[in-house]
């Protein structure tokens, strides 16, 4: 039954995958614009969300402490005392992740349907998108690091893939292979850290591991916050911080958005880049042992919070304000698992899935209407044109800003409730987070304002013209008179639905995580015990529980006044600009990311290169290919030489043989003593 | 009937075996060499015969049959490639028949 959850997505990524690798696709199936490999995709994550929701649904009349599904398929590999099974097993934590990934997953499935009508390989697209879900799935359900990493190791492959989709495109094939080369550093500490646990545990299936841990520390042969569980955790979140965009390997992630749309929601924002979060939260008895760990996290997460917020605030592009916005949501995400509140990271995964994916599809939504114009400073005014897109836009905008009752608001709340108040955490970490609020609103409603309100800032004859000639080469005359396919329009069905769907979730989607009364803490409570600093016990920690109220009304009004400022900053454009003129070099340092890509080139990426060059130059050119040229060399020098005694005379050769007979006489009557 | 001394006729031996190498290695005629060779052999069984009147040993002289039969067949043989070159080539000199150098 469980493997039945990635065996799905699985199906469909053969069928599509074989059909556009081998079928000389059987009438026109796989031309242009085609909608069965999209539906056939949908239908099968779909499939797997059924199973998924049944799963859950059994999981939720079971006992709290046998809470889990476990199934072994086969033995994967056996050496020595290493006996590595391909086993899966969904407990309360897995469970929300594959609900989800395939619930998120089919709405994008969907979406992608009417996204993708104008491409070239519908087939392609949907086959990775389709082995996208069984790697993420295989990740969330794997019951060992092992399995974990074979999905962590599969969706960067897709990632890659899909980023890369319109390879064509330098820059974009560009892309793909930085986010790739860029993980591959992070999986180097994941690799350490899995290697560490084994040689100290022995073992690497995630029950077997908490009980060694369990018993390590019961019988004392392991003390909290000693040295090996500290590098375990810090290699760990080496592997975290690539795969979900932390500083310093976070560059990525904004690049990332040169694949298109459905794929920055699905992969970019909504489930992979998540999985860091799910390993932390996976292993938070490691996590929990290593106090300096868990510094290291909450820190990071922290920073990277702020400073992809400072980013964001100044770029132009659509998709790149939602990446930084999405690289600040999991610096959040990591600050609430690094305060030891693991609960309140994943439910902030869980929102964030909602808004982030509503606000990517939105965008899309967007692009798709305006033509693939992207540059928010060219929109403004679409409120008229995408109604639909318009207001459930607003929903995923409000639910990020925070503002109750929307779910970003609960999330965001938890986390800087815990940073505030939980033994790790302290006032510092809350000062970051709650000033990144203010600046979420602020970017955020400046997005907002920019593409949606206002007076539009494009011209719209322009488009017509230039997508009625676009439509000339298809159609010939009858240009112009679609009416659908002319100017700025509204999305088809199949990618407002999903709009719909998400912005219903986003806007109830916090209810499960009422702060005294959440019902996900509870739940995940035989994953994650419950931990100090916790609202029955802050008391403890000396930390005011009338606190907690008067910092949820501090984060409500932060937003608020981001909110504010931005609407009042950008109803006058020419005051903005004004704005940014008078503090250009902070302006540009922002535009331009604080330049970090360009440090990166200088100090790492130059130096790699100048010693990639030297060793290509002097060793493999001037050791290697010496020693192996020179071989050749002597038997070819060899063979000239030796040809010579070759006359073809037998008498000659009579003549050696004699000279070869006396030698080896002599030696045997003479040279034997 | 005075014994002769085994060395004389192994000396004896000797001689005629690197006559008939020598004319081997520098005659031109291939007829020659093949005398040569001939001239080689019979050495060769003069020397069996030698040892084994002198370790009392038939071995020896069993192997001189075999040297004389075989020696037949090579002759026949031999001769039969020379008429055989002999066609092709229009000639037996050594030196034209290096067909084997490239």
């Amino acid at each position: 039954m469980l493997a039945l959850i990635p065996l799905f997505p699985l199906v469909g990524f053969l069928i599509n995958g074989s059909w556009y690798a081998f079928g000389q696709a059987p009438a026109g199936c796989h031309k242009a614009g085609s909608k069965i490999p999209g539906a056939i995709a949908t239908l099968f994550i779909f499939s797997s969300f059924i199973v998924s929701a049944f799963i859950f649904n059994q999981l939720l009349s079971m006992e709290p402490e046998h809470r889990f599904i476990e199934q072994v398929l086969f033995s994967w590999m056996k050496v020595g005392g290493f006996n590595l099974e391909m086993a899966f097993r969904v407990d309360s934590l897995s469970t929300l992740f594959t609900l989800v990934i395939t619930g998120v997953g089919t709405l994008i499935h969907l979406y992608s349907i009417g996204y993708m009508s104008h491409d070239e390989t519908p087939g392609k697209f949907f086959a990775y998108l389709n082995l996208f879900c069984f790697a993420m799935l295989m990740l969330v359900i794997g019951s060992s690091l092992p399995i974990l990493f074979l999905g962590w190791e599969g969706v960067g492959l897709c990632s890659y893939l899909l980023i890369g989709y319109w390879y064509t495109d330098e820059e974009k094939a560009k892309a793909g292979k930085k986010a790739f080369v860029v993980n591959r550093v992070g999986d180097l500490g994941f690799l350490l850290g899995m290697f560490i646990i084994f040689w100290t545990f022995g073992t690497l299936d995630f029950t077997e591991l908490k009980h060694g841990v369990e018993q390590a520390v019961h019988t004392g042969t392991l003390v909290a916050d000693a040295s090996v569980v500290t590098l375990i955790c810090i290699l760990l979140f080496v592997g975290c911080m690539g795969k979900s965009a932390q500083i310093p390997l976070y560059i990525w992630l904004p690049d990332a958005m040169a694949g298109p749309t459905p794929v920055s929601a699905l992969i970019h924002a909504a489930t992979m880049v998540t999985s860091g979060i799910y390993m932390v939260s996976r292993l938070n008895f490691f996590y929990a042992l290593s106090p300096s760990a868990l510094n290291v996290v909450a820190t990071v997460g922290a920073f990277t919070a702020f400073f992809a917020a400072t980013i964001a605030i100044a770029q132009r592009d659509i998709k790149k304000v939602l990446a930084y916005s999405t690289v600040s949501q999991l610096g959040y995400m990591f600050l609430g698992c690094g305060v030891g509140a693991f609960s309140a990271g994943v439910f902030h995964v869980i929102t964030h899935a909602f808004f982030k994916a509503l606000l990517f599809l939105g965008a899309g939504s967007v692009i798709h209407g305006m033509h693939e114009e992207q540059d928010i400073w060219k929109m403004g005014g679409l409120k008229s044109k995408m109604p639909k897109t318009f207001l459930t836009f607003a929903v995923g905008w409000i639910a990020i800003c925070g503002l109750p009752p929307f779910s970003g608001f609960f999330s965001k709340d938890e986390i800087l409730w815990q940073a505030f108040s939980s033994v790790h955490g302290s006032r510092v970490l809350w000062g970051l987070g709650a000033v990144t609020a203010v600046m979420t609103a602020f970017y955020m409603t400046r997005l907002f304002y920019l593409t949606f309100l206002g007076q539009p800032r494009f011209d719209e004859k322009k488009m017509v013209s230039h997508h009625a000639h676009h439509d000339d080469d298809h159609h010939g005359h009858d240009h112009g008179h679609s009416d659908h396919s002319v100017g700025v329009h509204e999305s088809p069905w199949m990618m407002t639905l999903p709009l719909q769907v998400l912005a219903l979730l986003s806007a109830v989607g916090g209810l499960m995580g009422i702060p005294h009364m959440s019902w996900l803490e509870h739940w995940l409570e035989p994953v994650i015990p419950g931990h100090e600093g916790a609202h029955g016990a802050s008391l403890v920690g000396g930390v005011d529980p009338q606190m907690e109220w008067i910092l949820m009304g501090v984060s409500v009004l932060g937003a608020i006044l981001g909110i504010a400022v931005a609407f009042k900053l950008y109803r006058n454009l020419k005051g903005v600009e004004g704005l940014a003129q008078r503090f250009a070099p902070l302006h540009r340092a922002l535009e331009n990311k604080w330049y970090v890509d360009e440090i990166y080139e200088a100090l790492i990426i130059k130096p790699l290169q100048g010693l990639a060059q030297v060793l290509w130059k002097c060793f493999d050119v001037g050791v290697i290919d010496r020693i192996v040229l020179s071989f050749g060399r002597v038997s070819a020098w060899t063979g000239q030489t030796v040809r010579l005694m070759q006359t073809g005379s037998i008498q000659v050769y009579a003549l050696m043989l004699l000279v070869g007979l006396v030698a080896t006489a002599g030696y045997f009557i003479y040279g034997w003593h | 009937m005075t014994q002769v001394e085994p060395w004389v006729i192994l000396s004896f031996c000797a001689i005629i075996f690197f006559i008939g190498f020598t004319g081997v290695l520098i005659r031109r005629n291939i007829l020659i060499v093949l005398m040569c060779i001939e001239l080689m052999l019979n050495a060769v069984n003069l020397t069996f015969v030698t040892f084994s009147k002198q370790l009392q040993h038939m071995g020896g002289q069993m192997s001189v049959f075999f040297v004389i039969t075989v020696a037949a067949a090579e002759s026949a043989v031999g001769l039969g490639l020379v008429i055989a070159m002999f066609r092709t080539l229009r000639s037996v000199d050594t030196d034209e028949i290096q067909l084997l150098r490239e």
